[in-house]
């Protein structure tokens, strides 16, 4: 039985592209078969990331108006066999796919894959609507930001109006030192605000814009980085095993602090 | 300068935290996005229930409350009306 997840955030520019390109990478090292749809149709960027752009011949448009078949369109990646990419479509007029023709490509991926992530677009708009049709599953991406975090909470009301039982938050970008200093939201506190489950903690890290200025994931790249392991863990979670979160707080920790912690207990 | 160091090393000293003010801030937003009513409805809610409640009891206006907060997804009308009295010819009839 294939999972089918949405990657998905309501605000843009928060890690959506980047979270898909990195669980489908630590997936496939998990030795799972892991297909990506990037469903921004029109501002399709999962292959840059992936570093897969120079191989594109077919995109997902084709394979729905039938010009070509799906494994023709799928882009594999050479360093991770295991792994494919459906890419979007560039050029094309967008509003001419339904969430019917998604579902029926999703579908077809299914046969043949353990694991579907569609990269959904930002806004809560009919890219929106077509990316989440097929899913069973959702991640929501967010930031410790205020914008990010509304959008986030309009998205988790629409998905569950549309019936996607099983949503689950990563929270993204992280700044321990800030939290530290009350300048940012902790964990805690977006948990507090959002009230769903959450699968994962990715600390802020500049090496996530040296691998996207190379086009390969950190997990390949950089795989004993923080957010390498983070994402590793996400990926492990996804799997089911219960891997307790990593304690990003520990490093900004002073003497009193550490003293203060282990008389609490 | 000397403020910013003076609230590094008393953190209790200075206002409220961004960190905190983000987090309330966010509360009120989103129970108004939950609930998927504009300023105008809930003040038009709040006159017509502060009408029938005017017909029996006098209201402390200043002390009132009339918000919306949100818990574990689920929205709620927070309304807290102090009662200064009850109208006597309520007490009369």
């Amino acid at each position: 039985m294939s999972k089918i997840i949405v990657i998905t955030s309501g605000k843009g520019g928060v890690g959506k592209t980047t979270v898909t390109a990195n669980l489908g990478s630590a997936l496939t090292q998990l030795g799972r078969k892991v297909a990506l749809l990037d469903a921004d149709f029109g501002l399709r960027n999962l292959d840059l990331l992936l570093g897969l752009e120079n191989r594109i011949v077919y995109t997902a448009i084709e394979v729905i108006s039938g010009e070509c078949r799906l494994e023709q369109a799928l882009v594999k990646d050479k360093r991770q066999p295991g792994l494919v990419l459906l890419p979007a479509a560039q050029s094309r007029n967008k509003e001419s796919i339904t969430a019917e023709q998604i579902k029926e490509v999703v579908n077809q991926l299914a046969q043949t894959f353990d694991y579907i992530f569609i990269d959904c677009p930002a806004g809560i708009e009919m890219g929106f609507r077509n990316a989440i049709a097929p899913a069973q599953e959702a991640i929501i991406v967010t930031t410790p930001e205020v914008s990010a975090v509304r959008d986030a909470d309009r998205v988790i009301g629409l998905l569950e109006a549309n019936g996607v039982k099983n949503i689950r938050l990563i929270i993204n970008r992280i700044k321990p030192e800030m939290v530290q200093m009350n300048e940012m939201m902790s964990v805690e506190d977006v948990l507090e605000i959002l009230a769903i489950n959450l699968i994962g903690i990715v600390p802020d890290d500049t090496r996530v814009i040296v691998s996207s200025n190379k086009g390969e994931p950190l997990v390949l790249g950089h795989p004993t980085s923080l957010p390498a392991m983070a994402f590793n863990n996400i990926a492990r979670r996804l799997e089911g095993e219960k891997v307790p979160l990593i304690d990003l707080m520990a490093s900004q920790e002073n003497f009193l602090s550490r003293i203060r912690r282990f008389f609490k207990g | 300068m000397i403020i910013d160091l003076i609230e590094k090393l008393f953190p209790w000293t200075s206002n409220i935290s961004s960190r905190e003010q983000a987090k309330q801030r966010l509360k009120l937003v989103i129970a108004h996005d939950r609930a998927g009513l504009t300023p105008e409805m809930i003040e038009s809610m709040r006159k017509e229930i502060m009408e029938v409640i005017g017909r029996y009891v006098d209201i402390d206006q200043e002390e009132m409350e009339f918000t919306l907060e949100s818990n574990d997804r689920m929205s709620a009308l927070i309304a807290n009306f102090p009662i200064r009295r009850v109208k006597p010819e309520i007490i009369d009839n």
